[in-house]
């Protein structure tokens, strides 16, 4: 019998390598691997010949040396004592702190304007669109510039706050004066605020942040509970149980009583006697400026993807909705915004990754963030170009990794599960 | 006997009642429709009526002549009053040039001008749908005579270079006979790399000095304002977009070699800010480079964004081949069309017709991320051109105008981008939703 495998068989040439579909991927694949290699080892070369002609090693050393630079808005604790790497972790809370914050507000303010821009009410959709068109088309770099000058060229200085007992003795008020009843400060240096203050804490902070946390993800689980429990009966009877007030008691009492125990109060600004505010935090201007302009500036293009989401919903599924009798704020919740939210997650991620790395541009208003620390301040003093410029690349590159497979986690579950 | 009354004539038409036509039905549908609503409008009013009132004084004592702020000042308050506020255009009527041209020669101001006027006649084949053919041969011709206007220098080295295409052609056609299509390619390719590398520079010197011809050099530090903008932004545009559709084909590819490196490459530049990207073309992109090779300022510049731009291009064309259906791809192999015929004809068009949108947005991204070239000391507009003129000592203490300019010179150009492009995706749409 004359099978398949009986047929003529060619004689491989050269030429196949190139022309026979089986061989050419093959080919073009060795050929492309050979290239990059041939190029990543001409650049390897190039960078040993230019260090060996600088005359220094490749080496990370520098970041253990003392930094001696100081930094205004720091997490952990940091003096100009410490080394180049703790100023880098400074650096990078600060990048983490100001993103975080970021897309909170950009996702409160993006879904807003989203929604109102949808709005029946003319006018509010018009504003919206306004908003939305002038912080789109307009560079996120003016945003952080015109917010920041106002911020510190139209504030009065810390001292203008400045009460001293021959003042009081003179009935003379300060040049100006704090506002929200006396509590908040804004001065052209930043913004003092009142502050979460613990009176005997536990011994080390971790251990207040753990069991702060365990607390509440502790209470957390038990309103899973009582929502599950609540579910069951209502498949069961049909009648949903009341449990608002045992959520709320449940969520809230635990952490409450902690706080309580510990020892919780707000620790209030004083205005200066001599020269600067006592107690209080202090909100620098220039995080202000820049956590505002990414704020809005990113708010804007969520705001259109929002928009876009529920328009691509079709319009069949309200009208359904509205038929099976269902009202139009549970239509949204349950009917729209499930299936909205599938065609939202993904550009939403690529929004929240896009903040992440403007952060970056801090550097217009002087924002020690990791790029100000690493890529800034420290790059300068030790001069190590290569080696810090290639660090902050990596840390970047990593968050922006983990944002993205987070991100990516949660879309996956909201994802329509198709068999 | 009853009696029946009913009428024997028609009544005319009686209009509906006053709350159900005209502006107050306007007004009752899209602004006062529920308590709720009739609140927001009233709040949007009060917001937009305290806006008007606190920047209508600043805009109506703008002042137009002046040569300091000192005299403008003094101006408004000869005008308005003490404690008056007001704009002072006249930092703009006098520096606009700076804006536009940065430290440009000003003698020279005509080279950029026709090189922005050229760019239009070169994007033709792109903007309308019939150019004459020999069109695309300007075009392709143009970046070898924008770079000769912008920078001047001599004539020769942009022909010798542009001779380097000249000489992959001349290889193609004599071996493609022979060989076939895609070793020819590669040959010619590999003939014009050689050429470029070691033939370009003694060639353009030797030309220089039997005849020297040429316009006055401009240095890359003398470029600034929207000039520099435009030149980073439409390089990067029009090298952004074959790259980035060449970098989507990999990434889709089933060798996966070349996915793996597209991957990589994707990820990598979309994972770090431009920032860092910019500053590696202005710090360590020497290290790179063989000892003492060094090259201009605004080309690394231009280099590090169309990589950038790429990546996102990338991952935009990317979505737009996955949106296609399956069948289109299979319709393709089935007609006996190979890889590149088939995704010339069958599966581009129709990928890069649906992704216009991201491509477009994309490429607003990138214009707008111009300004960051300022961090590398560069003079664009937005950071570099205004510090620069507020240095000076007339136009200390000047900070809304230069900005409120330069905003809206942006806002102008990336509007017309995304209503271009929304005339573009309507212009070629083919479905009948």
């Amino acid at each position: 019998m004359a099978l398949a495998a009986d047929a003529p068989k060619d004689s491989f040439r050269l030429s196949m390598l190139v022309y026979d579909t089986r061989f050419r991927s093959i080919t073009i694949q060795v050929a492309v691997l050979i290239l990059f290699v041939l190029a990543l080892s001409w650049l390897y070369g190039n960078v040993t010949a230019n260090l060996a002609a600088k005359g220094r090693p490749f080496s990370f050393d520098f970041l253990w040396v003392r930094a001696g630079y100081d930094i205004a808005q720091r997490p952990i604790s940091y003096t100009n004592d410490s080394t180049h790497f703790r100023a880098a972790m400074v650096g990078l809370s600060n990048t983490v702190i100001l993103a975080a914050l970021g897309c909170f507000f950009a996702t409160l303010l993006g879904v807003t304007a989203g929604v109102l821009r949808l709005s029946k009410n003319w006018l509010i959709a018009r504003l919206m669109t306004v908003y939305v068109e002038i912080f789109r088309n307009i560079p996120l770099l003016l945003w952080i510039l015109v917010i920041f000058v106002p911020l510190g060229e139209l504030t009065p200085a810390p001292n203008a706050f400045k009460v001293t007992d021959q003042m009081i003795a003179d009935g003379v008020e300060p040049a100006a004066s704090m506002i929200l009843a006396g509590t908040v400060a804004v001065t052209n240096r930043g913004t003092y605020m009142p502050w979460a203050q613990l009176e005997h804490p536990l011994p080390s902070g971790w251990l207040t942040f753990g069991a702060i946390a365990a607390v509440l993800v502790l209470s957390f689980l038990a309103n899973a509970r009582i929502v599950m429990r609540a579910r069951a009966v209502q498949e069961d009877t049909g009648v949903r149980p009341t449990t608002w007030w045992k959520s709320l008691l449940v969520l809230f009492t635990p952490v409450i009583v902690l706080l309580w125990a510990m020892g919780f109060h707000f620790d209030l600004v004083q205005p200066p006697t001599r020269f600067n505010f006592q107690g209080g935090i202090l909100v620098l201007n220039s995080f202000l400026a820049i956590l505002i302009a990414l704020s809005l500036y990113t708010g804007a293009f969520i705001a259109e993807i929002v928009r876009a989401g529920i328009l691509a919903i079709s319009h069949g599924q309200s009208e359904a909705a509205f038929a099976l009798g269902l009202r139009p704020n549970k239509t949204m919740k349950l009917i729209i915004l499930p299936q909205a939210l599938r065609v939202i997650i993904p550009p939403l991620i690529s929004q929240f990754l896009n903040l992440t790395k403007n952060t970056s541009l801090g550097i217009a208003v002087s924002y020690l963030d990791l790029r100000g620390t690493l890529g800034g301040i420290t790059l300068n003093q030790t001069g190590r170009e290569l080696e810090c410029m290639l660090l902050m690349m990596m840390i970047y590159l990593s968050m922006s990794l983990i944002i993205s497979s987070v991100m990516n986690l949660y879309n996956r579950s909201v994802q329509l599960k198709e068999r | 006997m009853s009696t029946q009354f009913h009428r024997t004539e028609m009544l005319p038409a009686q209009s509906p009642p006053i709350g159900e036509r005209g502006l107050v039905k306007w007004l009752r549908a899209n602004l006062f429709a529920t308590p709720l609503n009739a609140f927001m409008t009233l709040v949007s009013i009060y917001v937009i009526y305290s806006l008007v009132r606190w920047l209508f004084p600043w805009f109506g004592n703008s002042v137009w002549n002046a040569s300091s702020l000192q005299e403008c000042r003094q101006i408004i308050t000869a005008a308005a009053g003490e404690g008056a506020t007001g704009a002072c255009w006249a930092l703009i009527k006098e520096r606009w040039h700076q804006f536009i041209f940065g430290f440009y020669p000003q003698d020279l101001y005509w080279r950029p001008t026709l090189a922005f006027i050229l760019l239009f006649v070169a994007l033709a084949p792109v903007l309308f749908p019939h150019p004459p053919r020999k069109l695309f041969w300007f075009t392709f011709l143009y970046p070898a005579i924008a770079f000769f206007l912008l920078w001047g220098g001599s004539v020769w080295l942009p022909v010798v270079t542009m001779l380097g295409f000249g000489v992959m052609g001349l290889v193609y056609r004599l071996l493609v006979g022979r060989v076939g299509v895609t070793v020819a390619t590669s040959l010619g390719v590999l003939a014009a790399v050689l050429w470029w590398l070691f033939a370009d520079g003694t060639l353009a010197h030797g030309l220089e000095s039997v005849s020297p011809i040429g316009l006055r050099a401009v240095d890359s530090d003398e470029f600034g304002g929207f000039m520099l903008a435009i030149i980073i932004g439409v390089t990067a545009i029009s090298f952004s977009l074959p790259l980035g559709i060449l970098l989507a084909l990999g990434r889709q590819s089933d060798m996966p070699i070349v996915k793996t490196i597209c991957v990589g490459f994707i990820e990598f530049i979309r994972g770090v800010p431009l920032i860092t990207l910019l500053f590696t073309a202005s710090l360590i992109l020497g290290y790179f480079l063989p000892v003492g090779v060094t090259f201009d300022v605004i080309l690394r510049v231009m280099i590090l964004v169309t990589f950038f731009a790429a990546a996102y291009i990338a991952e935009v064309v990317r979505g737009g081949l996955a949106a296609l259906p399956r069948g289109q791809y299979e319709a393709a192999d089935a007609l006996g069309l190979d890889y590149w015929r088939a995704q010339r004809l069958i599966i581009l068009p129709q990928a890069l017709k649906i992704s216009i949108p991201g491509i477009v947005s994309t490429f607003i991204g990138l214009f707008k991320d111009t300004t960051l070239v300022s961090f590398v000391a560069l003079l664009e507009p937005l950071r570099g051109v205004t510090n620069a003129v507020r240095a000076d000592t007339d136009w200390q203490g000047i900070y809304w105008e230069p900005y409120i300019f330069v905003g809206c010179i942006f806002f102008i150009i990336c509007f017309g981008m995304s209503r271009y492009s929304m005339y573009l995706e309507n212009k070629l749409k083919t479905d009948h939703r």
